[in-house]
């Protein structure tokens, strides 16, 4: 058994590495190493935990039992999962930390003097009000993160749900929430405890069933942050440092990330999260569609087309994740380089399901991160570039955003797909993205419409190339 | 008069926050999917509190319904930290250069 004082300063020593593991990734570089460290990290702060408990009855194997177990179905679902489907594991991930962290306050509350927080019934006020707010933030972390979960999966419907009285209903429970906290703190009921988890996991269920599929970045990065200020609260009530900086490192990652997310489509962060957006704009766009004409080509045109280019911009969006279509656009990429054509790609901030999926996606095809640019990067390229290569990407290239202050997508940053002398357009049908407004770069003089599935579409230029 | 502990707790707690605040904004956004998996595996570091919860049964007794629930949750924990940092090295791993690839 080590010393309060000792595995204090552990604790500390493994919140340090944390924070060099997030360091890690500003560069592809480092973030090798940072993983490395947040892995020692972690080694240390369970290490320490078992020192300190001290007590290796056979309680001990029980808990070595428990996390091989865990630790061998992680294990399994890292090596197993595609990358595409990487946005559902992340919000998996979280809502298993969501839970962690309400069994442990269960388990503190039903037994605190394990943790030293007092006896049944006379828990000390701070650490109750602590693990109220873990509990509660950790079980909306749970189940909002199984509704992101079955959104993403395909399961549910990803368009968005709402009903009447539904703000009005959410900020009842959220009130509620807080004079449950009250009441537990003041009475120490066990009744009320349950009550409140019961409640907390309700509003986290209705907070996010109203906010649709392609929200769903910023919704990942909002349960991220939740996750991580659960943890801080569980932080709090174990008074364990490294605990109390991860949540904060983890809560302001997910803030930040939502932000930037919010940023990317010039929306607010309440506008996102009160939801329902697509199911009531669908007006300005639907009156005109199908009336202008639009050129459609096939693969044989665009192979032509790229081939007498000398640069061509590659703008991928969700659908290539769809179509699974990242190594057959690696591979028509590699004939376009041998024919000394300069390829690069534009990446959207909120291209695809989650922050950086677009990202990931091109590097499991083996695309090299330094030919890959962000939006602020390789924006004034597109007037120099001849040929623009749209890829499941729909919102993100409308210039309608641009010209238009009636769209609901008016000031969202978008790609300037339109300067390229010709743009081509990979898409299923000429119905319109998820903002349901119709995309004026369809109708352009330059744009020849590819209509076919993304992968299928891209082997076939291959071919022909 | 002695400063509450809580205070310095709370202290840290802030000071982590900036700390987040400015080390986020230097991740890259290519690797913004990697950041999201690694707070997963690192927030897991809540499997602290589950793993005294789970020790906290005598030998007569391991099992009473406070350390059951310490239990789950060190599986759910194991499942996060195994599985976030294995799928972070996983994508870690397929970020290459230019030059590399060929």
């Amino acid at each position: 058994m080590i010393s309060a004082n000792l595995s204090a300063i552990f604790y500390l020593v493994s919140g340090v590495l944390f924070i060099l593991a997030l360091r890690g990734l500003s560069s592809p570089e480092t973030s090798r190493q940072g993983n490395l460290f947040g892995i020692l990290g972690m080694v240390i702060a369970v290490t320490v935990t078992f020192l300190s408990v001290g007590n290796f009855s056979s309680g001990f194997i029980f808990v070595l039992v428990f996390i091989l177990i865990g630790g061998s179905i992680g294990a399994l679902i890292a090596y197993k999962i595609p990358m595409t489907a990487m946005p559902e594991l992340v919000a998996g991930f979280h809502s298993l930390v969501g839970l962690a962290a309400v069994f442990v306050a269960i388990s503190a509350f039903l037994n605190p003097e394990a943790f030293n927080l007092g006896q049944p019934g006379n828990i000390k006020l701070g650490s109750l009000i602590e693990m109220s707010i873990g509990a509660a933030v950790g079980a909306i972390t749970f189940s909002g993160s199984i509704i992101a979960f079955l959104k993403l999966q395909g399961i549910m419907s990803g368009s968005p749900i709402t009903f009447k009285g539904q703000h009005p209903l959410n900020a009842i429970i959220l009130v509620s929430i807080v004079i449950l906290i009250y009441l537990l703190c003041s009475t120490q009921s066990s009744n009320l405890f349950w009550v409140l988890l019961a409640v907390s996991f309700l509003i986290g269920f209705l907070l996010i069933i109203p906010i649709g599929g392609a929200d769903m970045p910023v919704v990942i990065s909002m349960l991220n942050s939740y996750s991580g200020w659960a943890a801080a609260g569980i932080g709090f009530t174990l008074e364990n440092t490294a605990l109390i900086i991860t949540g904060a490192l983890v809560g302001s990652s997910g803030a930040i990330l939502s932000y930037i997310m919010c940023k990317g489509m010039n929306r607010s962060f309440f506008n996102v999260i009160l939801g329902g957006f697509g199911a009531t704009e669908d007006t300005s766009g639907a009156t005109k569609k199908e009336q202008r004409p639009v050129k459609s080509g096939n693969a044989d045109d665009a192979a032509f087309l790229m081939k007498n280019a000398s640069s061509v911009i590659i703008v991928p969006g969700y659908g290539m994740a769809v179509a699974q279509a990242q190594h057959a656009l690696r591979e028509m990429v590699d004939t376009l380089k041998k024919n000394d054509i300069k390829v690069s790609y534009a990446i959207h901030p909120v291209a695809g399901r989650m922050p950086g999926h677009m990202n990931v996606l091109l590097a499991e095809a083996n695309v090299p991160y330094d030919e890959v640019f962000e939006l602020e990067e390789i924006n004034n390229d597109f007037a120099n570039a001849d040929v623009a290569f749209v890829i499941g990407a729909n919102d993100v290239t409308n210039p309608v955003a641009k010209t238009d202050p009636q769209s609901p997508i008016y000031g969202m940053p978008v790609l300037d797909v339109e300067k390229c002398k010709s743009v081509l357009f990979v898409k299923r049908s000429l119905s319109p993205g998820y903002a349901g407004i119709d995309n004026d770069l369809f109708y352009k003089e330059n744009t020849l419409m590819l209509f076919a599935d993304a992968k299928k579409m891209t082997e076939d230029i291959t071919k022909n190339l | 008069m002695e400063i509450d502990p809580l205070i310095f707790r709370l202290s840290i707690f802030i000071l982590s926050i900036f700390v987040g605040y400015y080390v986020v904004w230097s991740v890259t956004p290519s690797l913004h999917t990697p950041l999201m998996s690694v707070t997963n595996a690192i927030s897991s570091v809540i499997i602290v509190g589950a793993i005294i919860a789970g020790l906290s049964g005598n030998s007569e007794s391991i099992f009473n319904t406070s350390s059951i629930f310490g239990f789950i949750a060190i599986a759910l924990a194991a499942i996060n930290i195994f599985g976030g940092f294995l799928v972070t090295q996983r994508m870690l791993a397929m970020y290459k250069k230019k030059k590399k690839g060929k």
